[in-house]
């Protein structure tokens, strides 16, 4: 019998067959308005957290109390604080505090939340029963709250921020990964790979969870941004990072008695939170666009 | 002559639908041997896929395996489980019938073809990579060396199904279940997929299960065929003389509705009605509402698969209809 004829196969244009993995992520994130955007402003806010040494004009501690609450000028570019310090140094030294709370603090959730989401999707069952039940009532339980409440008793600070989002925050990436899990387990890549007799670890971890985690990391993006605004929240009503180590939250509520005659104190750090908020946002609704498999 | 390789008795599969079940495979048999092939024809919803997964102990969630045997060679195999999947392996594979669905998404085809023999045969990674090509090569995939790190997106239908069928290759099998491959694709790589499975059952020797809608596909490709009608096997029979002189008149009205182009007249026949609601089987033969040859006792009596007389026949014929000796030729 002759070979089968050639089909056509060729792949669309500019996209090169046996490059690296995932060569079409990088096409797609180029094309995304929103992946540029937030990539730029993230990558900026990242930046300046990274270079905070070499950036900032000044010490974030260092106090003058000759020289309180100044206006712009040249040798204090954003004025000084009601202790005298510079608000340039303290607002890019603060970005270095929030951005590394708001990292870690979804590290754990996201992990934990995802495999939770992945073996009570796959395997359902009693498990899957029990597991959904806890989240129902975790989901139920106001997260400030429990926030608030869980600080008095570890003590004001990181710490308490830390085991909050560890405690409340797994939840939302195990909906989300359990919701895709179940369709895919369904799908017939899976049946065919479970069918070839690949062992179950192989089957969730090569095949299911590729597929699924895509929403888990895009919200990741949001979520440090949750992470972000608990802090400064916890900060503003002095539970968060204890003064003096700069932190845009701090600065706010301590900027707030002076919003009359010395806006900015408290509206700048407010800037710089929002910003990091919309470039975390941006970037992931950019990254949603750049992971969607295609098909 | 040697025995069937595959056998299956009396399989049944129940489906949930909210909080009621139904038989959507209801006790079927039927074997095959080395280097045959066997169709199984029906309509969209008469249970032939969930046959083939049920052989390969693969059913969808909501379905169950309400009883019945898979023997192969002879030796009886666990139906459920991880245990059924690890007696399967090298020995059963299947190709679905979405190659969309089939590939995963996200890793090359290379991995996903490699994969099985790597992790499950025990091949080396050297060994793994050439072995896959060399099968992408054996389905007609052109140049597959470059293939090999091609995403499935980066594929023409008819492309990803070959791939799907190397896949369902690596694993070595005696036994291929195909389920529908050619639905998805367009007529004329259709005629290019199903020659290579012809040609992989012949070089391989290969026994070929294929499931499909379509009489004029199952005609080309298999010796013997089965009709399925809402969970049972309405007729069986060796597939030229089954569609020369068909005895059911479900048959009948199948081949009644397929376009014949040397027909002058040319006008489709359809059968009256549609596939009986699965829960709701009507009392008796499940065809009678249907049925233009119905009688009263067609209400009552379930009939069973037995075996019919027909003249000039060479090989044993089965019906499951009282009044087999009724229905015409098409």
């Amino acid at each position: 019998m002759s070979s089968p004829p050639r089909l056509d196969a060729d792949p669309a244009e500019g996209e090169s067959v046996g490059g690296p993995r995932h060569v079409g992520f990088w096409r797609r994130a180029r094309r995304s308005p929103s992946f540029i955007a937030g990539a730029l402003i993230t990558g900026a806010i990242v930046l300046v957290a990274i270079l905070a040494p070499v950036l900032s004009p000044d010490s974030p501690y260092q106090l003058n109390l000759y020289h309180i609450l100044a206006g712009f000028s040249a040798s204090h570019p954003l004025g000084t604080d009601q202790l005298g310090r510079d608000v340039l140094s303290r607002l890019i030294w603060a970005a270095r505090t929030d951005l590394t709370v708001g990292v870690l603090a979804v590290i754990f959730p996201f992990c934990f939340g995802t495999l939770i989401g992945t073996l009570t999707g796959y395997f359902g069952g009693v498990f899957d029963t029990i597991v959904m039940r806890i989240v129902d009532v975790v989901i139920a339980f106001p997260f400030y709250v429990f926030v608030i409440g869980l600080v008095f008793v570890v003590g004001e600070g990181t710490k308490g921020i830390y085991i909050a989002f560890a405690v409340v925050d797994w939840v939302v990436y195990a909906r989300a990964v359990r919701s895709t899990t179940l369709v895919v387990r369904e799908s017939d890549y899976v049946a065919a790979a479970r069918g070839g007799g690949l062992s179950t670890p192989r089957v969730l971890f090569r095949h299911v969870l590729p597929n699924t985690i895509t929403q888990a990391v895009v919200y990741v993006m949001n979520d440090i941004v949750l992470a972000i605004v608990a802090v400064v929240t916890l900060g503003y009503l002095g539970l968060g990072i204890q003064p003096p180590t700069p932190d845009w939250g701090t600065m706010i509520s301590d900027g707030q008695p002076f919003i009359t005659t010395h806006w900015e104190l408290a509206t700048l750090p407010g800037i710089a939170v929002v910003l990091t908020g919309l470039g975390l946002s941006l970037l992931g609704d950019g990254l949603a666009d750049a992971l969607r498999p295609p098909s | 002559m040697s025995g069937p390789l595959l056998e299956i008795r009396d399989l049944s599969v129940s489906v949930a639908r909210g909080d009621a079940r139904f038989a959507a495979v209801d006790a079927v048999s039927f074997s095959v041997r080395a280097g045959d092939a066997f169709g199984i024809v029906g309509e969209s919803g008469s249970g032939k896929s969930l046959t083939l997964r049920a052989i390969m102990a693969l059913l969808p969630s909501a379905a169950r395996l309400e009883g019945g045997e898979v023997l192969l060679e002879g030796r009886v195999l666990s139906v459920t489980g991880r245990r059924a999947r690890v007696e399967r392996r090298a020995r059963v594979a299947m190709v679905f019938q979405d190659p969309l669905s089939a590939l995963n998404p996200v890793r090359t085809i290379g991995q996903q073809v490699a994969e099985v023999p790597r992790r499950v045969l025990g091949r080396s990674r050297a060994e793994s990579r050439r072995r896959t090509i060399e099968l992408l090569g054996l389905v007609g995939i052109p140049d597959p060396v470059r293939r090999y790190d091609a995403y499935p997106h980066q594929l023409s239908g008819g492309m990803r199904q070959r791939v799907a069928i190397a896949m369902a290759l690596a694993t070595e099998p005696a036994i291929l279940l195909c389920d529908e491959p050619t639905t998805a694709l367009d007529v004329t790589v259709q005629a290019q997929v199903l020659d290579l499975i012809d040609k992989l059952r012949v070089e391989l020797e290969l026994a070929v299960v294929f499931v499909s809608h379509d009489l004029g596909v199952v005609r080309e490709l298999c010796e013997n065929v089965a009709v399925m009608y809402a969970g049972r096997f309405v007729e069986v029979g060796p597939t030229s003389e089954l569609l020369r002189t068909p005895r059911h008149p479900y048959t009948l009205g199948l081949l009644r509705a397929v376009v014949d182009l040397d027909d002058p007249i040319g006008f489709l026949r359809p059968i009256g009605g549609t596939l009986p609601d699965p829960l709701h089987l009507p009392a008796g033969c499940a065809f009678h509402p249907r049925c233009p040859l119905a009688s009263p006792e067609c209400a009552v009596i379930v009939p069973p698969l037995v075996r019919v007389d027909v003249p000039h026949a060479t090989l044993p014929r089965e019906s499951a209809c009282l009044h087999y000796e009724l229905v015409e030729a098409p």
